[in-house]
């Protein structure tokens, strides 16, 4: 059988994917990233190694997320792909008539507005942060709730409070003033779920028409708390795909398969000596070539620099390779 | 006597040579790096904008090296820029520098008021040598721009990115030396003819309208070098805001050149009826004018908290709306992660390319007699 590999690497998990070639799910594994995106490439595809059969064979791969440079650096992807697009790609292709992408990740949130299929405008979180899964997974553990949990405690709340959703900070003292007057945790992180939904139309989804049919999709949407908000907010049926936490990483496999077929050309893979074998290490130094002082990181695997970024002026990035490659850091 | 002077673009080429003419010690700004940045940050105030953080940063690095003039630009009206050089030269005052500073107000269609505040700037020189020192630097500023312009068209079309902006920077540099206009016109037709032999590659080429303010429009290092960026993704860009028609529009009357500032104010209605500081008005008449000539979309760039961008920020959703043209709105301030702001520009560059793909299959169906 032939797969195409997707990989995600976020802030907070770093997921991977292998499709097959009509676009089926074969395997999906979610890690979390823990600031090691190096390691979590590494594990990741470790696994997904001991998940593949004799039969099958990588046709191609696709990166994504805030890692995806170093993804294709380790791994030799064919496509590297901006979050919001291959967000989009994964969602039509589940739901053809998709005309709202809800995304929420670890540290971003977006939406995306879908016209025929093909993305007609987006949005992405600027200053805000609330909402975001890490601000949830703080306030999780701070109530001591366990976050796998927190969705389903909250949608048992029958008189959810009112938090202001303006702003994390502003949520968070709300949260702790309304628990020490004494109001039942449901209701609190019920209000909690439909103040980061205000807060989410106001900052991500202002002046956005929201159109039925939408897909809330990111590690978030795990959060039925949160689905249920929208819900009632939006006064709209909201579709959580079942691998809404892989979305990303479906879209890049996708993308991929996209990319081999219509260029009829083979898959950059390195393989998997390259990644498992090698010792991979980053490192940063400030290029004194102009009062600029770029500051330069580098990737080794053992003693081979693989790649640099970061200089304004494009000097190590290029130093390489003499062709044109685009390195988006 | 020692001047300086904020940097803006490519734009102290041009005053460089003026002031030189004007038989003036020059200390031209320094190339804005994150040292500029840094001590800009450190000493303004936290709530100004980005273009003056930056002025200051240019300010105490040039007054360090000896500096003991500044010449600033002054200006009127609801953008906080008017007042920029009042607060620069308190600030800089209170840091214990000792300075002058020529404020140069914009006489708004009064040529010959900004005339003799130039001539005023010059040591004993004669009309005649303000004349030629004004002429020059003009001829200048116009290879400069000719150039810039080139490499707007040229990057989204060439295959080799790095060369092209490898030719670009050496061919500015031979016309800040250039010494009189033979050698620039060398410069100029010797970069030019180098561009063009690039080879090109056979991808979708973009066309993409950039409005906003203009700092953060001639600036590259207050917009994250915005143009190349979108050049590199194969985005063709077309700024709204060049520095020769600025002069033309707003310090000449539109005397010089040939002008279509009336064009876009006309063309900003009935979305944006007045002049609400800035480039406000503009930024919307221009929108509408990229949309007339069928680009494929419009980025509006601004410095964080900037009243006129904001203001036309928000009537820019109808005029996409109505056109039917995709627009994007970043503000710049200093930030260190660039990551954010280029995961946003390659997802609309993606957008717009997956929608003239769509087009064109569409376009092909129906040639071919297909639904």
């Amino acid at each position: 059988m032939q797969c195409y590999l997707g990989v995600d690497i976020g802030s907070v998990s770093s997921n991977f994917v292998l499709l097959d070639q009509l676009g089926r799910l074969h395997t999906k594994i979610y890690l979390r990233t823990e600031g090691n995106p190096v390691n979590a490439i590494k594990e990741g595809y470790a696994r997904i190694k001991d998940s593949l059969s004799d039969n099958i064979t990588l046709k191609g791969v696709g990166s994504t997320g805030s890692g995806r440079n170093l993804a294709e650096v380790l791994l030799g992807a064919d496509v590297v792909k901006n979050e919001i697009t291959a967000h989009a790609v994964a969602a039509s292709h589940k739901y053809s008539d998709v005309k709202t992408i809800i995304e929420i990740g670890g540290q971003d949130s977006k939406i995306i507005i879908l016209k025929d299929g093909i993305v007609n405008d987006f949005a992405m979180n600027t200053v805000c942060a609330a909402g975001t899964g890490s601000f949830l997974d703080q306030q999780a553990s701070r109530l001591n709730i366990a976050i796998e949990n927190f969705g389903t405690r909250a949608v048992k709340s029958r008189q959810p409070v009112r938090i202001a959703g303006r702003c994390g900070v502003f949520a968070e003292s709300d949260m702790i003033h309304k628990q020490q007057m004494g109001y039942p945790v449901e209701d609190i992180i019920m209000g909690l779920c439909e103040a980061l939904v205000r807060n989410y139309l106001n900052n991500v989804g202002k002046g956005k028409k929201i159109e039925e049919p939408i897909v809330f999709q990111g590690g978030v949407a795990a959060n039925t708390g949160l689905k249920k908000a929208f819900e009632k907010i939006l006064n709209a049926s909201i579709n959580v795909p079942e691998n809404y936490e892989v979305m990303g990483a479906i879209g890049a496999a996708i993308l991929a398969r996209e990319h081999i077929e219509q260029n009829k050309t083979t898959t950059s893979f390195k393989g998997e000596k390259f990644i498992l074998d090698g010792d991979f290490k980053t490192s940063s130094f400030e290029c004194k070539g102009c009062p600029n002082l770029c500051e330069v990181v580098q990737i080794k695997r053992d003693a081979q620099p693989l790649a640099y970024w970061g200089d304004r002026c494009k000097k190590w990035e290029t130093s390489l390779d003499s062709q044109c490659r685009l390195k988006i850091v | 006597m020692k001047i300086t002077f904020p940097r803006m673009g490519n734009t102290h080429i041009p005053i460089k040579a003026l002031l030189q003419g004007l038989k003036l010690e020059v200390i031209p700004p320094l190339p804005i790096s994150k040292k500029t940045m840094e001590l800009g940050v450190k000493y303004s105030p936290e709530y100004a904008c980005l273009p003056l953080k930056i002025n200051m940063g240019n300010f105490i690095e040039t007054l360090d090296q000896g500096a003991d003039t500044i010449l600033m630009a002054g200006g009127w009206g609801p953008c906080r820029f008017g007042y920029y050089a009042q607060v620069e030269r308190d600030i800089l005052k209170d840091l214990g520098y000792q300075f002058d500073i020529v404020i140069l107000e914009a006489p708004d269609s009064r040529l010959s008021e900004l005339f003799k505040q130039i001539k005023k700037l010059g040591k004993n020189v004669s009309l005649f040598e303000v004349c030629k020192a004004i002429k020059f630097a003009w001829y200048k500023l116009n290879t400069v721009e000719q150039l810039e312009k080139k490499l707007e068209y040229i990057l989204a079309r060439v295959a080799d990115k790095n060369a092209a902006e490898k030719v670009y920077n050496n061919g500015l540099d031979a016309i800040d030396k250039a010494g009189c206009y033979e050698e620039v016109a060398f410069a100029l037709r010797s970069t030019l003819n180098k561009m063009e032999k690039l080879p090109h590659h056979n991808r979708i080429l973009l066309k993409i309208g950039l409005v906003g303010e203009i700092y953060t429009i001639l600036e590259p290092a207050a917009n994250y070098n915005i143009v190349n960026y979108l050049g590199r993704l194969d985005g063709e860009v077309i700024r709204s805001i060049y520095t020769t028609d600025w002069i033309n529009d707003h310090l000449l009357g539109g005397k010089i050149k040939k002008s279509n500032h009336q064009h876009i104010i006309n063309c900003a209605k009935p979305y944006l009826n007045y002049w609400v500081g800035g480039h406000g008005q503009e930024s919307v008449g221009s929108t509408v004018d990229f949309a007339q000539r069928n680009y494929h979309g419009v980025i509006q760039i601004g410095p964080m908290t900037c009243m006129p961008e904001i203001v036309a920020q928000s009537v820019l959703g109808k005029v996409s709306d109505e056109y039917g043209i995709p627009c994007m709105t970043m503000y710049f301030d200093e930030h260190a992660g660039t990551g954010g702001i280029y995961t946003r520009l390659e997802a609309f560059m993606d957008m717009l390319q997956r929608r003239v793909m769509e087009h064109n299959k569409h376009k092909f169906d129906l040639v071919a007699g297909r639904n």
